[in-house]
């Protein structure tokens, strides 16, 4: 800050170090809990004092993928014996795999669950981008009357609170047989990132000169290929950040999911909850769930870091 | 409402004579996105504003009987919804407070020459990537009496942080501020980046102390941006639903978004429950136009 460090301010420095590192501790510590608990044993997921080493198991993510039932009886060693290790880590737990009657290896419902939160959030992240870069292409570069009153409009769609549309959403689901569908959450959450993906991508594409198209113009391109060959590529960036903005979104939406879904479409953030139960849940699998749950988006987070940034702060930082 | 879009372009420009005009392109790259939006938005108010004066029942064939005011009548004579919106609204103080607090607090820290600046902004971002629902499942475990990690860190013992009803809206706040307060930290670091660094030279040389330089220099600047930071996580907080019903079913936490979700969908009171979410887009709406009127008033400053 100022010209010449003092001693003092060298100190402060350091203190503010200090502080951001033991914030960012605390900050991770949940994040870190749940993703070590997901590798432990059952019997290490509840100690007190809490478990920090140990030796990582895939156990957890093994209960989680497949459908598994009481054993009335414990196992005999010759069953032991003759089956795969993935089955044994269930037997271990006084449980077995259940098999369909050609004995096939019964699948849990979560890997169904997460397959439709892909397809959903994919899908609806690649129309709110893909219209709302249209939109703001338009608004942008074109004269439209009341262009303020329309955005304004655009951006009211975001205030109201989800339970609210949730009501009358869930009667014209119903109507039209929407409900739980994977069409049904798409066009949902297409609706609801679609307002944001306007609103970001009208400032992206606001930075980029006019001069570019024009001068495309002149080399004899239409508007269309100039907007596809030259400003499109120019907005990449934005688009990274504006997707990475819709795709966490719809990822993580829970109380339409709730509502609008049971069982054929039903995403992640409903299904990993309803698991619970009443009875001595086994975190170590709910931990799994969440754990794989996660990944996606701190993979995403990670990898557009830069972009994120700037989206995030809403053209408050322009550089 | 979509023709009032039209505006006049010159129709001898260049790129209208070849391909699509720009009039056709601005349309068709605008109209699908208000279309959709009227459908998905501005129609299901309509169809609920209806049927906020009934007494329809989406679980039963009944056909719907106006009954005018009497919805909106009872629930605001209804001492028990007036109790969850007291809980809502101490929620989302304690909340946004905290949230507030914390962000600005670590953005400032942040704001110096600190190593892996980027890298440590980006972990600290984390929390508010997360669903909402996942976490409140995952900070039951956190919060339990017996082997949650927090008791076990604070040296708390068996203390009751989500069945002990004074403690679990707090708790559910706390939860909230974990989340969120990395939201304020980035809008409010953009707005301490962007405070001119001549200023703060100015001060210097005329020797002024810390907390001058703080309240007459750095938060007046950074207060519109902060004041944008609040507006958005009040508007949330007001509407949150998934943490709070995800972590307890406490009487003391149940926010104004639990008791519409229960009514409408456990109760199946559908035009009650209208009746109820249009008294909530109403307060919405009011609490965002006070904050909108301050924050420009804050910025003509």
């Amino acid at each position: 800050m100022a010209a010449v460090k003092t001693t003092s301010e060298v100190a402060l420095n350091r203190l503010a170090i200090v502080a951001v590192l033991i914030v960012t501790i605390i900050f991770l510590a949940p994040i870190y809990w749940i993703a070590s608990t997901a590798f432990k044993p059952r019997n290490l997921a509840t100690t007190i004092p809490p478990t920090v080493l140990f030796e990582p198991e895939i156990a957890p993510f093994v209960k989680l993928m497949v459908r598994r039932s009481q054993l009335r009886e414990p196992p005999t060693a010759e069953e032991y014996a003759a089956a795969p290790w993935w089955e044994r880590i269930v037997l271990d737990d006084g449980e077995k795999i259940v098999r369909s009657g050609r004995g096939e290896v019964q699948m849990s419902a979560y890997p169904d669950r997460f397959m439709n939160s892909i397809i959903i959030a994919i899908s609806s992240t690649v129309l709110a981008v893909g219209m709302g870069t249209l939109t703001a292409y338009g608004f942008s570069r074109f004269k439209v009357a009341g262009e303020q009153d329309w955005l304004f409009f655009i951006l009211s769609t975001r205030m109201l609170p989800p339970v609210v549309v949730a009501i009358p959403m869930f009667l014209m689901y119903r109507w039209f047989g929407l409900n739980d569908t994977h069409i049904g959450l798409i066009i949902l959450y297409t609706a609801f990132n679609l307002s944001f993906s306007v609103w970001l991508m009208k400032g992206f594409i606001d930075e980029i000169p006019r001069e570019y198209e024009e001068a495309a113009l002149v080399d004899g391109y239409t508007r269309l290929q100039a907007f596809f060959k030259v400003v499109l590529p120019e907005a990449a960036t934005g688009i990274a950040a504006t997707a990475v903005f819709c795709f966490i979104i719809a990822w993580n939406e829970y109380a339409f999911a709730l509502i609008m879904t049971n069982r054929r479409a039903q995403t992640a953030p409903p299904f990993i909850p309803s698991q619970v139960g009443s009875g001595l849940p086994d975190w170590t699998v709910i931990a799994a769930g969440t754990f794989l749950f996660l990944l996606p988006v701190a993979i995403f987070t990670f990898l557009l870091r830069n972009h994120l940034l700037r989206g995030m702060s809403f053209g408050a930082i322009r550089k | 409402m979509a023709t009032e879009v039209i505006t006049r372009l010159d129709p001898q420009s260049r790129a209208a004579a070849r391909g699509w005009s720009d009039l056709t392109i601005r349309n068709l790259f605008i109209i699908p996105t208000i279309l959709f939006l009227i459908i998905f938005n501005i129609f299901p108010l309509l169809y609920s504003l209806g049927y906020s004066f009934t007494d329809f029942r989406a679980s039963t064939n009944a056909p719907a009987n106006f009954v005018g005011l009497a919805n909106y009548r009872a629930l605001l004579n209804d001492p028990f919804i007036w109790t969850n919106f007291a809980i809502t609204a101490k929620y989302v103080v304690v909340s946004v407070t905290g949230q507030v607090v914390v962000g600005f607090g670590v953005a400032m820290l942040l704001n110096r020459a600190i190593p892996f600046k980027g890298l440590l902004t980006t972990l600290l971002l984390l929390p508010m990537m997360l669903s909402m629902a996942v976490v409140g499942l995952f900070w039951k475990l956190l919060y339990d009496p017996s082997f949650g990690i927090i008791n076990y860190a604070l040296g708390l013992g068996r203390f009751e942080w989500l069945s002990n009803p004074d403690m679990a809206l707090y708790a559910v706040a706390i939860t909230d501020i974990w989340m969120w307060s990395p939201f304020v930290m980035l809008l409010s670091l953009a707005g301490l980046s962007a405070v001119p660094k001549h200023l703060y030279e100015a001060a210097a040389i005329d020797r002024a102390g810390p907390f001058y330089t703080f309240f007459r220099i750095t938060l007046p600047l950074v207060a519109p941006i902060l004041m944008i930071a609040i507006i958005f996580r009040t508007m949330e907080a007001f509407k949150t639903f998934d943490l709070a019903y995800i972590l307890t079913s406490q009487p003391t936490t149940e926010l104004i978004s639990i008791r519409l979700y229960k009514m409408a969908f456990q109760e199946w009171q559908t035009g009650m429950s209208s009746a109820l979410a249009y008294i909530m887009l109403i307060m919405v709406v009011a609490i965002t136009n006070i904050y909108v009127k301050y924050l420009n008033k804050v910025k003509e400053r």
